[in-house]
C-alpha cells in the first residue's frame, strides 16, 4: 500500500474514464447505472481513506503516506498527509457519497453528472495531499472546471451569470498565487512543498513604487496567497460570488461548495500563509482578524434579511468562515485548533443545512421562505432533523458547532480582545437568523394551500442525514477525536511559527544595537 | 561546397518536389491529381520531419555562415513539418467539397514550408529575407485561394499590401543594420552589437522587430490577422495560425539570440511592451466577437504575446519557454481547427459561435474534446495550455519581467472569458433546435480527439518535447 493516496485521488477519476467511455446511452437503465457507478466508487473511496485514518499515526508530525516521484519542468509528483490535511481528505470521501445519494432524483444528462462530481472529488482530494506547489495549483484550480459546470449545466434560473462569476472571480484570485508560486520557485528552487516550509523567504523591508513593505517578500507572497484563499474562502468583501453560485446551484452541487470547496482556502492559509510566510502572516494578521470580524457581523445581518433559504445559509457560510480565519491568524494552538474543527464541523452542518434546503426544494421547487410555513405539521421527521443543524448553526453546546467557534473565540481573545467582543456578538446574531429562518419555515400553523399535501423525508434522505446527524453530535460532545489527530501537527505549526517571529525579532534588535 | 548542399539536402528536395509536383500537374489532367498530390506533399512532410528529428545532429554551418543548421532551426522544422502536414490533411475533404482542392493548394503549401525552414536556418539577413518572402507569397496566394469569393480576395490583397509594407520596414531596417554593422552575417552583427549598439543599429534593430512582429501578428502590427483568418478558407486559416507562426516566431528568436545576443537590454524593453499589449488587445477584441475565425485571430494574437513574454526574458529559460509555448500552442490550434471544420449545415460552413448551441447534446464526444481544448487554450490546469503559460513566466519572472508575468496572468483572465464563452453556447443552452448537421469526417475526428487527449495525457511527461526545447534552446543562446 506504498501508493495508497494516488490509489485514493484517482479512483473517482478512474471510474469517470470508464463512464465516458462505456456508458451508452440516455435511457433509465443507464442512467440508474451511472448512479450506482458514482455511488460506488465513492464508497470505495472512503472505505480506502479509512485505511489511511487508522495507519496513520497522529504523533508522527511530518508527512505520511509520502510518494515522490519525478515530473516535468523540475517538478515533483509529491503526495503526502499530515494532521492538518488527513482529516479534510476524510471529510471530503465522506460526503461525496452523501452527495451522490442527495442526486438520486437528477434526471437530465446523469451520466455527465456524475462525471463531474466525479472529477470533482479527485481534485479535491488532491488539493489537501499534493506536496509540490504547482501540483497544489493543478489541482486547486482544475476544481473550478467541474464546479462551472455542474453550476452551468444542472443550476437553477441565473445559472449562466452564477456559473461566469464564480469561475472568473476565483481565477483572477489563483492567478497572482500562480506568479508568487513562480516566484518561490526562483526564490528556493524547488516546488516541494516541505522543503519549502523550512525555507526562509526574504524578510528585509525595501521600497516597491514608493510603499514601503515591511516583512518584504514573505508579504508580497503572503498578500498574492492571500488573494486567492481569500476569494476561495470566501472573505468579506471578496464574498459576493458565493452566494449567487449557492443560490443557482443544484443541491448537491451546494453541498460540496459548502462543505468542501470552501475548505481549500482554510487549508492553504494554514499551510502556506502559516507555515510559509510566518512574518508576512505576522505583518498582516490585524488586517485579517479584522476583516474577518467584520465578516461575521456583516454577512450575519444580511443573512437576516434573506427571502431565499440558499443565501441565508450562504451568508451564513460566510460568517462561519470568518471564525475560521480569526482562529488561523490569532495563529496559537487553540486557534488553528478550533479554525480547523469549525471547518471540519461547518462542513457537515452546513451540507446538511444544503440537503435540508434540497428536501423541501425538490417538493415544491421554491427556495423563498414565504412559501412555506408549518412544515413539522405534516413533517415532524424534517423539522427535528432541520431544529439540529440549525442549533448546531447557532452554535449550542453539545453540537459540533459550539468547539470550533469557542476556541477560536478564546484563542482571538487573547491576541486581540476588540477582535474578539465584535466577533461574539456574531454568535447572538447568528442565533437570530438561524432561529428566525426555523420558526418562518417550520413553526407555525399549516395555512398555505400548497403545502397541505407535502410529504415528509424518505428512507433515502433519512438515511442520507444519519451520517451527518452522528458526527455533528458526536464532534459536539467528544471533540477530542479531531483534536487528538491534529494536535500534534498543530503544535509543531505553531512552535515552527513562534520561532520564525523570535528570530525575526531578535534580527531587528540586533541590527538597532 | 558539397558539404554546404549536404546540410540544405531537405530544403532542397522539398524544393525539387514541389516544382515536380507543379510540372506533373500542369502536363497531367491538372486539379484530378490535386488529391494525390496533397497526400504526397503530407507524406513528404512527415518524412522530411522524421529524417530531419531523428539523424540531425550538432551544429552545421554552409554557405559561410548564411545558413545554420542546428538544434533549434531543428525543433522549429519538425514542429513546422508535422503540423503543416496535419493542416493538409484535415483540408483534403472540406476544400474538395467546396470545388477548392486545386493542385497549386498542396505545392504552394509545400514553397511555403521551404520558406519557413529557410527562416529559421537564416544566418544572415539576405537568406533570411529569402525565407521570409518564399513564405509570405506562398502564403499571399493560398489566403485568395477561393477567386470567387470577395471576403477571400479581399484577404489575399489586405495581406499581400500589409505584407509588402511589412517587409519593407523590414529591408529598410536590415540595410541600417548591414550599414552600421558593416555585415549582414548574424556571427557578424551580434560582435558589433556586443561592443554596444549605436543609434543607428538601433534604428535597424526596431526596424527589424517591427517587421517580425507583423509576422508574428503582434500588436501594434496585429491589424490584418482577423480579417485575413476571417476571409480565407478555413483550412487555410487553420494553416496560418500554425505552421507561419512558429516559422516567424523562431525567426524572431534567432535574430535576437544570434545577431543582437549580446543587446538583450536594448530590445527587451520592446519586446516586452509588444507582449503586453498583444496578451491585452487579444483577450479584450475576443470578447465581442460572433464569428469563430475572428475569434480565433484575436486568440492566436494574445497566445502571440505569451510567446513573446518567453523570449523578452532574453535568456536560455526563456527560448526554451517560447519553443514550448509554441509547439503546444501549435497543437492546441490544430485540434480546434479540426473542430471547426467540422461545424457545417447542409455542407455550409458555419462559423457562427451561437449556432454550437446545445452541441454537448448532440454531440457529446466532440464537445468534451472542444471543451478540453478551451480550457488549454485559456490556460486553466490541468491542461497542457496551462503549462505552457506556467513555463514563460517562469521564464519571464526569472528575467526580472515580474510586472511582465503579473500582466500576463491577468490577461488571461480576461481572455478565460471568451473561451468560457463557446462552452457555454455548447454546454449551458437550451434550445433544440437543430444549427449543425454533418461534419462527419474521420480525419478530422481523429485530429481533434488526438489533439485534446495530447492536452490531457500531456502533462505526464510532455512527450519528450520538454527535453528537446531545452537542448534547442542551448545551441541558440550560448
Amino acid at each position: 500500500m506504498d501508493n495508497i493516496l494516488s490509489i485514493t485521488t484517482f479512483m473517482p477519476a478512474l471510474a469517470a474514464l470508464i463512464l465516458a467511455v462505456f456508458l451508452r446511452g440516455e435511457d433509465e437503465a443507464a442512467q440508474r447505472n451511472a448512479k450506482w457507478v458514482a455511488m460506488a466508487t465513492t464508497v470505495i473511496t472512503f472505505i480506502a481513506s479509512l485505511f489511511i485514518l487508522f495507519e496513520f499515526d497522529p504523533n508522527d508530525t511530518g508527512f505520511q503516506f509520502v510518494e515522490e516521484g519525478t515530473w516535468i519542468m523540475g517538478l515533483t509528483y509529491k503526495m503526502g498527509v499530515d494532521g492538518i490535511s488527513v482529516l479534510f481528505v476524510m471529510l471530503t470521501t465522506f460526503i461525496m457519497p452523501l452527495v451522490i445519494a442527495a442526486s438520486w432524483s437528477v434526471t437530465d444528462r446523469v451520466k455527465e453528472y456524475m462525471i463531474a462530481f466525479l472529477l470533482l472529488e479527485t481534485l479535491m482530494l488532491g488539493v489537501f495531499m499534493a506536496l509540490d506547489l504547482v501540483l497544489f495549483y493543478l489541482f486547486f484550480e482544475a476544481g473550478l472546471i467541474p464546479m462551472f459546470l455542474i453550476i452551468g449545466i444542472w443550476g437553477g434560473a441565473n445559472r449562466i451569470y452564477a456559473s461566469f462569476k464564480f469561475f472568473l472571480y476565483t481565477f483572477l484570485g489563483s492567478v497572482l498565487m500562480l506568479v508568487a508560486m513562480v516566484g518561490m520557485y526562483a526564490d528556493a528552487g524547488t516546488t516541494d512543498i516541505e522543503t519549502l516550509l523550512n525555507h526562509q523567504f526574504g524578510t528585509e523591508t525595501f521600497s516597491l513604487l514608493g510603499i514601503q513593505i515591511v516583512g518584504g517578500m514573505q508579504t508580497l507572497l503572503f498578500l498574492a496567497f492571500f488573494a486567492s484563499f481569500a476569494v476561495k474562502m470566501p472573505m468579506w468583501p471578496v464574498h459576493t460570488w458565493l452566494p449567487d453560485a449557492h443560490v443557482q446551484a443544484p443541491t448537491a452541487g451546494s453541498v460540496v461548495l459548502a462543505a468542501i470547496l470552501l475548505k481549500l482556502g482554510g487549508y492553504g492559509f494554514i499551510r502556506f500563509s502559516i507555515g510559509m510566510f510566518p512574518i508576512g502572516s505576522d505583518v498582516m494578521a490585524p488586517l485579517v482578524l479584522w476583516m474577518s470580524a467584520i465578516a461575521i457581523v456583516y454577512t450575519s445581518l444580511v443573512a437576516l434579511v434573506q427571502e431565499d433559504m440558499k443565501k441565508l445559509i450562504a451568508y451564513s457560510s460566510v460568517a462561519h468562515m470568518g471564525f475560521v480565519t480569526m482562529g488561523i491568524f490569532a495563529a496559537n494552538q487553540q486557534g488553528l485548533d478550533g479554525a480547523i474543527f469549525q471547518m471540519l464541523s461547518h462542513g457537515f452542518i452546513s451540507g446538511a443545512l444544503f440537503l435540508c434546503v434540497g428536501v423541501i426544494y425538490d417538493r415544491m421547487h421554491t427556495r423563498d421562505i414565504d412559501a412555506y410555513g408549518g412544515l413539522v405539521n405534516r413533517m415532524p421527521a424534517y423539522a427535528l432533523i432541520f431544529m439540529l443543524f440549525t442549533m448546531a448553526n447557532v452554535g449550542l453546546p453539545g453540537t459540533s458547532g459550539f468547539v470550533g467557534e469557542f476556541l477560536t473565540l478564546m484563542a482571538v481573545f487573547q491576541v486581540n480582545t476588540w477582535v474578539a467582543a465584535v466577533a461574539t456578538t456574531g454568535v447572538i446574531f447568528s442565533a437570530a437568523y438561524a432561529l428566525w429562518l426555523y420558526r418562518r419555515v417550520v413553526m407555525g400553523d399549516l395555512i398555505k394551500e400548497s403545502l397541505k399535501s407535502i410529504t415528509d423525508m424518505g428512507r433515502r434522505e433519512k438515511a442520507i442525514f444519519a451520517p451527518l446527524v452522528v458526527m455533528t453530535i458526536l464532534l459536539g460532545v467528544y471533540p477530542a477525536l479531531i483534536l487528538d489527530i491534529i494536535g500534534p501537527s498543530v503544535a509543531a505549526l505553531v512552535t515552527q511559527y513562534d520561532t520564525a517571529l523570535a528570530a525575526a525579532e531578535a534580527a531587528t534588535q540586533f541590527a538597532e544595537n | 561546397m558539397s558539404a554546404d548542399l549536404t546540410i540544405i539536402l531537405p530544403e532542397i528536395l522539398l524544393a525539387v518536389f514541389a516544382m515536380l509536383g507543379l510540372i506533373g500537374a500542369v502536363y497531367t489532367s491538372k486539379d484530378g491529381l490535386a488529391s494525390p498530390l496533397l497526400w504526397a506533399t503530407s507524406a513528404v512532410f512527415l518524412a522530411v520531419a522524421a529524417w530531419i528529428g531523428f539523424s540531425g545532429e550538432g551544429t552545421n554551418v554552409a554557405f559561410g555562415g548564411m545558413f545554420v543548421d542546428d538544434g533549434f532551426s531543428r525543433f522549429a522544422k519538425v514542429t513546422i513539418l508535422v503540423s503543416a502536414a496535419a493542416v493538409l490533411l484535415m483540408s483534403e475533404g472540406y476544400m474538395s467539397q467546396r470545388g477548392l482542392l486545386r493542385f497549386e493548394y498542396p505545392m504552394l503549401v509545400a514553397l511555403a514550408a521551404v520558406g519557413m525552414m529557410t527562416m529559421v536556418s537564416a544566418g544572415d539577413l539576405m537568406a533570411l529575407y529569402m525565407g521570409l518572402e518564399l513564405q509570405s507569397l506562398a502564403l499571399y496566394v493560398v489566403a485568395s485561394l477561393r477567386r470567387d469569393s470577395v471576403k477571400s480576395t479581399e484577404a489575399g490583397l489586405k495581406y499581400f499590401v500589409l505584407g509588402a509594407l511589412s517587409s519593407g520596414l523590414l529591408l529598410y531596417g536590415a540595410s541600417l543594420v548591414y550599414g552600421y554593422a558593416g555585415t549582414t552575417l548574424f556571427s557578424g552583427i551580434v560582435q558589433v552589437a556586443e561592443e554596444g549598439v549605436s543609434l543607428g543599429l538601433l534604428f535597424g534593430l526596431v526596424f527589424l522587430m517591427a517587421g517580425f512582429a507583423f509576422k508574428v501578428s503582434a500588436v501594434p502590427f496585429h491589424m490584418w490577422t482577423p480579417d485575413v483568418y476571417e476571409g480565407s478558407p478555413t483550412p487555410v486559416t487553420a494553416f496560418f495560425a500554425t505552421a507561419p507562426k512558429m516559422a516567424a516566431m523562431a525567426l524572431f528568436a534567432r535574430v535576437m539570440h544570434d545577431a543582437f545576443g549580446g543587446a538583450v537590454a536594448d530590445w527587451q524593453q520592446v519586446m516586452a511592451l509588444l507582449s503586453v499589449l498583444s496578451m491585452f488587445l487579444g483577450a479584450f477584441a475576443a470578447i465581442g466577437q460572433t464569428n469563430i475565425k475572428r475569434l480565433m485571430a484575436f486568440s492566436s494574437i494574445a497566445h502571440m504575446g505569451y510567446a513573446l513574454m518567453g523570449l523578452a526574458a532574453g535568456t536560455v529559460l526563456g527560448v526554451q519557454a517560447m519553443l514550448v509555448y509554441m509547439a503546444i500552442y501549435v497543437t492546441m490550434n490544430v485540434g480546434t481547427f479540426a473542430f471547426i471544420l467540422m461545424m457545417e449545415k447542409d455542407g455550409q460552413p458555419v462559423v457562427e459561435i451561437s449556432a454550437l448551441r446545445m452541441y454537448s447534446k448532440r454531440e457529446p464526444g466532440k464537445a468534451l474534446a472542444m471543451l478540453v481544448l478551451l480550457f488549454s487554450l485559456a490556460g486553466v490546469p490541468p491542461m497542457l495550455g496551462f503549462f505552457g503559460k506556467l513555463y514563460v513566466l517562469r521564464a519571464a519572472y526569472e528575467g526580472g519581467l515580474a510586472w511582465l508575468a503579473i500582466a500576463g496572468v491577468i490577461a488571461s483572465v480576461i481572455g478565460a472569458y471568451y473561451y468560457l464563452r463557446i462552452v457555454f453556447y455548447m454546454y449551458f443552452g437550451d434550445t433544440d433546435e437543430e444549427r449543425l448537421n454533418g461534419g462527419k469526417s474521420p480525419i478530422l475526428w481523429a485530429m481533434l480527439m488526438g489533439s485534446a487527449a495530447v492536452m490531457v495525457l500531456g502533462i505526464i511527461n510532455m512527450f519528450g518535447v520538454e527535453g528537446a526545447a531545452a537542448s534547442a534552446a542551448l545551441t541558440l543562446v550560448n
